[in-house]
């Protein structure tokens, strides 16, 4: 049933480029007989049948068999997951064939080269990956139209088809976002199948139910796909080949009910299964209760089984598609051909093969003059209605029009086929009439508009990622689209998966400095033509041989060129000096407030625990100092009988006592002493009646200290700095703390912080900041100490050792995290672009020492950074701009290292375009990091209305682009439909809100975070998951390291889905809630939360009880599971209704009206109101 | 009388010329990195008071010696320059503050108003040299 739902929604995907016809329900002008409608679907499902080829016609067809066939001994998962996937594959398949076609033929004929190439390449580089290769042929599968782009068009990647086309390195990824990309199997909400007749009936409103249908289904289908490519890695006992792990869904999954439906009831399954899609939808809004969900999440699992139906359209697909040299080269590495699971269909349909594939040309070519919209038009009207015979003519015949009509639709020639890869992105949604607008299940990134095989190349979102995935041409139209253009990095980010070459010479471009990546082309074996700046370089010799395949005169294999992430190990031209050892200084705050506090204990404890974990080499270095009013310093030279203090009282002048090799020591030679100091120290100053904190002296004393060699310096601080430089004072005033008029006091109250920290920064130190105070402590300016010198920021609010024991756990899970993780020292990091792009702010902690310089003294794995672009010369020569970051850095061992990351995206001259292509998380957190701006330089009331404004020019835009809709509907393209929803939960964030009590330091910590997070972290901070966990099931629940944890689906942020029976969990990145409805099911309470009654659960629960019950079992894997995604571990709040808490949840539930801000729902009426304005 | 004061007006203008021409030199330098803005800035920033009292200085006199014309034709600039100096944010080093200056085109808009400062002070100069010679040819 999700693939004939999936047609329904086809028909959308198209309709929305052009943009003219049907936006609306009942605006279909023309009706095709029902012959038509017959032939539209049996072609759809005669199709994917054909595809399936006997071995002995099509000679990829083994390839294809044997990887579903090979795997582990459970066939019958094995079988379930591959039809799955098959499942989804296929019926992307439907959606693109048209798409396809073109490129296939031409991939199919002209390069028969590259087969035998390929395949041996493979074989020999990675044996291993067979699995990985099956799953990165089934991508292919999904996406075949893309491909056809580049290909006609003839432009200079054209190339690359011949010459890099395989070893796809990071498979999984690329299937996962395949699934994106697919918005198929919608998991059936009504069940009962009704009749044919009624199907026809309606066929017409098939098409408009969709419009609010359709938004759980990408992302359920999403999950689907994700759970499957999971599977099949396991199943091929393969190690994931990628760093596609930091997603953790992906990692071991196994679909709960591996049911193996044979491929032969395909037809039929879906033809009785197809009418709930077009069954539900007359009565809009108002019929998508709660039920219907958990029916949609029931679906999940179904869906997975059914979609298993049509397995072998999708080896079809890789054969039209252009996949394969994949199918190929998975069958050459593949030890035992086993084509045992679908043999069926194979014998009836063998000889239907090769006629789709002759007809489809003429047939799209045919056609060249049609109205697209009447296309659009037409095709939607067929959804509901399908026939199991096969006459595929008429299917072609649909199928082909498409291109032509693309190429129709735009001036753009190849690159309007935007709409293929997100066919979903352009549909117009109608805001205030979509009810259910946030997904079940979490949104992924967006796939750039590429062909197959640059995509697969491209850089992982993770660690790369742009506001607009498709680039417009000229800052006109940029303007015109009224979005941001920027680029969120993650570079640092820890990779399970990274080539790292070491070769000595560093292939770059001679002009701009690029680093060889794969998006260059080659114009013969010994140039090649940089893609930033288009000059042609020589292949210097030592590149024409690969040293994985150990073959010479393929420059094009080498891995350089096959990973858009690859790291090289940088020769001493890299170095101005040579590599520092890892240092590390911890400056700590012993005054009678931090004594008070007791961090030291959890902090020497966290320490000692850590010590041997501490990154570094032999060299590494370490040392300690404390200052209350004055500064102690630690000497723990070598030889001592234990450790030595020195004090220096003098902090107006601070000098070091001793040379600063007894103070920083080696880690390893005078080990006993540290661990004796670090026993020591929490005792030491137990008496101590020192108030005041002399943190800028003992910050100068930590640069004198650290500045011959650089390194890390980490402070802790409990208060407010009170004498010698850089004392400050208090600035907040509590009663302005709800105040909605004037936020003061956002910025700095000193350039004393900033100056060190940039003397710490051209020291290459950076300073960590550690922040644990119960009072206004001057976050604002103790922040620039870390902002400047790439530290990062830690803020433990009303930490005590004792009064707030899960404040202290934070700490020492943090310390954990924070100590053992990798670091990179002496960092530098640039980031280039394509000409004609130039990146004009930067946002993140460091320091900008020239135009696209980033001087990063340190650097972790943590650490996010966002750019915003600007287009300065019109890109009309380019159908690609490139992006380019490279992170050159010591590691702890002692290694120059570079990291680089390549990122490759369209360039589009369409406005439509432009939407389709909106990475609106990706927007948002570039949006959040431009208001952090706008704030401290201007005012929180200028930063919340530019955020409005956003949303307001965009989609008044984006109207205005799309003549013919209804003007009294605020309507956003589905690309964008989420866009006011998050500008709404910013306007409520900690960071951006007013009204609400805020304390200063609590609002300048989250904007720090803004700044400095990663884009998946900041995404829970700004729009936290909730989850409902009283009924947690199996069902689609995945498998992560021997654990089952279930994947219960997204619930909006309203108190309308909070049910007084259930439990919820609210998962807001850095702290999780979990609410416990009043009459909540006892069984729970006394199965998860380990107490008989609602009563009996204390206020302060901070914990889940380990109990030996399912339930307990499911909702602990699960909250493990989610914080293990992150850094940081967070709080965990238990909190009961109508407790006090409840207040700090229900903050959290943005799409409510609180009294200080907008409902979601008056958000939107607001928005309506200032675009009619 | 009248020949001091523009005297004086055209050497003032004169030491304008060259500390616009000094920021344009140095904000070009660290455009195209040859410096560190670390260090331009700190550069700049020296300057920055020197020019507001160099100009104001001039405008003054103006107003003082009753040349209106001259004096309204001052005024913006000088009530720019006071002005921009007086918003600097209490954290930041300086009218340049090398952690901003590469963000949100600020090296541009600095760069503008170098040029822009530069075309009036020449033109300032050609007015006082004119009105120099007039009074002394009156005299």
């Amino acid at each position: 049933m999700q693939v004939s739902s999936a047609y329904g929604l086809h028909p959308q995907n198209y309709i929305a480029p052009s943009g003219h016809y049907s936006q609306g329900p009942g605006k279909m002008t023309s009706l095709p007989s029902e012959s038509q409608c017959g032939d539209y679907y049996s072609g759809l499902y005669t199709v994917p049948t054909q595809n399936v080829v006997t071995p002995s016609t099509v000679n990829q067809q083994p390839g294809a068999q044997q990887m579903y066939g090979r795997g582990p001994p459970a066939p019958h998962i094995v079988g379930s997951t591959s039809g799955s996937f098959q499942g989804a594959a296929s019926s992307a398949s439907h959606l693109y064939t048209s798409a396809s076609q073109p490129y296939s033929f031409v991939n199919h004929y002209n390069n028969p080269v590259m087969y035998s190439a390929n395949s041996s390449a493979t074989s020999q580089g990675f044996p291993s990956t067979c699995g990985n290769y099956a799953m990165s042929t089934v991508s292919n599968a999904a996406y075949p139209n893309v491909s056809y782009r580049s290909l006609p068009a003839g432009d200079p990647y054209g190339q690359m088809f011949t010459s890099q086309n395989v070893l796809t390195v990071r498979p999984l990824k690329d299937s996962s976002f395949s699934g994106h990309n697919t918005p198929i199997s919608h998991p059936s909400p009504l069940p009962p199948p009704p009749s044919q007749q009624h199907q026809q009936q309606q066929s017409l409103s098939g098409y408009n139910t969709l419009s609010w249908s359709a938004p759980g289904l990408q992302s359920t289908q999403d999950s689907l796909i994700r759970n499957h490519t999971g599977s099949l890695d396991t199943d091929s006992n393969n190690p994931t080949h990628t760093d596609s792990l930091s997603c953790p869904v992906m990692q071991n999954v196994q679909p709960p009910k591996p049911s193996p439906v044979v491929s032969t009831v395909l037809s039929g399954t879906s033809s009785t299964r197809t009418p709930p899609a077009a069954n539900h939808p007359v009565k809009p809004v108002a019929s998508v209760p709660q039920p219907a969900e958990l029916l949609q999440q029931k679906g999940v699992d179904s869906s997975s089984t059914t979609s298993s139906a049509s397995p072998m359209p999708n080896s079809y697909d890789a054969l039209e598609g252009g996949s394969y040299p994949d199918m190929l080269s998975s069958s050459a590495s593949s030890p035992a051909p086993d084509p045992a699971p679908e043999p069926d269909p194979v014998p009836t349909l063998a000889s239907a093969v090769p006629q789709p594939t002759k007809m489809a040309k003429p047939f799209g070519y045919g056609y060249p003059t049609l109205q697209p919209g009447y296309q659009n038009a037409t095709a939607p009207l067929n959804s509901g209605v399908q026939s199991s015979s096969p006459v595929y003519s008429g299917f072609q015949h649909y199928a082909q029009q498409y291109p032509g009509m693309n190429q129709l639709s735009s001036s753009l020639g190849g690159l309007s086929l935007q709409s293929s890869p997100q066919p979903d992105s352009l549909r117009p949604v109608n805001l205030t009439q979509e009810r259910n607008i946030l997904p079940m299940t979490p949104i992924w990134a967006p796939v750039p508009n590429l062909n197959v095989d640059l995509r697969k190349l491209n850089c992982s979102p993770d660690s790369f990622r742009c506001t607009l995935t498709n680039i417009p041409q000229t800052q006109a139209l940029l303007n015109k689209a009224k979005l941001p253009l920027g680029l969120l990095l993650h570079p640092f980010r820890d990779l399970t998966q990274l080539p790292v070459i070491t070769s000595n010479t560093i292939v770059r471009c001679r002009s701009c400095r690029t680093y060889i990546n794969p998006f260059v082309s080659f114009i013969d074996q010994r140039r090649w033509k940089c893609n930033l700046c288009y000059r042609v370089n020589d292949v210097p010799e030592e590149f024409m041989y690969n040293p994985l395949t150990r073959s010479y005169g393929e420059p094009h294999k080498r891995p350089e060129v096959q990973n858009s992430t690859v790291e090289f190990i940088a020769s001493s031209d890299y170095m101005l000096r040579p590599p520092q050892p890892a240092v590390y200084l911890f400056v700590l705050d012993v005054s009678h407030n931090a004594v008070e506090a007791g961090y030291l204990t959890v902090l020497c404890q966290s320490l000692l625990e850590n010590l041997d974990k501490l990154p570094g080499d032999s060299r590494t270095r370490i040392g300690f100092m404390t200052f209350d009013s004055t500064i102690h310093f630690y000497n723990l030279q070598e030889g001592l009988s234990q450790p030595q203090m020195l004090i220096v009282s003098d902090i107006d002048d601070v000098f070091l006592p001793t040379p600063p090799d007894s103070l920083l020591v080696n880690l390893y030679e005078s080990k006993e002493l540290i661990k004796d100091l670090l026993n020591a120290l929490p005792n030491m100053f137990t008496n101590t009646r020192e108030t005041h904190s002399a943190l800028g002296p003992a910050l100068q004393a930590a640069f004198k200290l650290m500045s011959p060699t650089g390194g890390r310096v980490s402070v802790f601080q409990t208060q407010l700095p009170s004498i010698g430089a850089g004392l400050l004072q208090s600035r907040e005033d509590p009663n302005q703390r709800s105040s909605t008029k004037v936020v003061q006091h956002l910025g700095p109250a000193t350039d004393f912080y900033k100056k060190l920290a940039l003397d710490c920064s051209g020291q290459q130190t950076a300073v960590d900041l550690f922040l644990l105070s119960s009072q206004y402590s001057d976050l604002a300016s103790l922040a620039c100490i870390s902002k400047y010198s790439a530290g990062c920021i830690y803020y433990y609010p009303s930490f005590h050792y004792t009064h707030n024991p899960s404040q202290a756990e934070k700490l020492h899970k943090d310390l954990k995290r924070y100590l053992t993780r990798k670091i990179g020292f002496e960092a530098v990091m640039r980031i280039r672009c394509t000409k004609g792009l130039s990146m004009h702010t930067f946002h993140g902690n460091f320091f900008v020492r020239s135009t696209d310089l980033l001087s990063l003294a340190n650097i972790n794995p943590d650490a996010g950074f966002a750019v915003q672009l600007s287009i300065e010369e019109n890109l009309t020569d380019t159908s690609l701009v490139c992006f380019q970051t490279a992170l050159l850095y010591t590691s702890s061992k002692g290694e120059r290292r570079i990291r680089v990351h390549t990122l490759c995206l369209p360039v589009v001259s369409s406005l439509a375009d432009v939407y389709a292509g909106v990475d609106v998380q990706a927007a948002i957190c570039l949006l959040a990091n431009m208001a952090v701006d706008r704030s401290v330089s201007s005012s929180l009331s200028d930063a919340r209305d530019a955020l409005v404004n956003a949303v307001v020019d965009s989609l008044s835009a984006y109207g205005s682009t799309v003549s013919n809709l209804q003007h009294s509907a605020l309507i956003a393209p589905s690309s964008l439909k989420l866009f006011p929803l998050y500008v709404l939960a910013l306007l409520k964030q900690k960071a951006f809100r007013t009204g609400t009590s805020t304390r200063l330091d609590d609002r300048v910590y989250a904007m720090c975070q803004i700044k400095s997070q990663p884009l998946v972290h900041l995404m829970k901070m700004i729009h936290p998951n909730l989850y409902r966990i009283d009924r947690l099931t199996d069902e689609g629940a995945i498998h992560v390291n021997d654990r089952v944890v279930p994947q219960p689906p997204l619930q909006k942020l309203s108190a309308e889905k909070l049910t007084r029976e259930g439990a919820f969990l609210m998962d807001c990145g850095y702290v999780f809630y979990i609410w416990i409805g009043k009459s909540c099911d006892n069984n729970f309470i006394e199965d998860v939360l380990g107490y008989p009654n609602f009563a009996s659960i204390p206020q302060k629960m901070t914990h889940l009880p380990e109990l030996d019950t399912l339930p307990s079992e499911r909702a602990r894997s699960f909250i493990t599971w989610l914080r293990d995604s992150r850094p940081l571990s967070p709080l965990l709040h238990v909190v009961k209704d109508e407790s006090p808490a409840t207040t700090e949840f229900f903050q959290h539930l943005i799409e409510d009206r609180t009294e200080a801000a907008f409902s979601y729902y008056e958000f939107l009426l607001h928005i309506q109101q200032q675009i009619c304005k | 009388m009248e020949a001091v004061v523009f005297v004086f007006s055209l050497l003032d203008c004169c030491a304008l010329i060259f500390l616009s021409v000094y920021f344009i030199i140095t904000l070009s330098d660290l455009e195209c990195d040859y410096i560190n803005a670390r260090s331009c800035c700190s550069k700049l920033n020296k300057w920055v008071i020197p020019e507001l009292i160099g100009h104001t200085i001039v405008t003054v006199l103006m107003l003082i010696s009753l040349h209106w014309f001259i004096f309204l034709l001052n005024l913006p600039v000088a009530t720019w320059n006071i002005y921009r100096f007086i918003m600097v944010p209490s954290g930041n080093m300086g009218v340049f503050d090398p952690t901003e200056i590469h963000n949100r085109g600020q090296l541009k808009s600095h760069m503008k108003e170098a040029m822009i400062k530069l075309g009036f002070h020449l033109l300032c100069f050609f007015m006082y040299l004119y009105s120099m010679i007039l009074a002394l040819i009156n005299d």
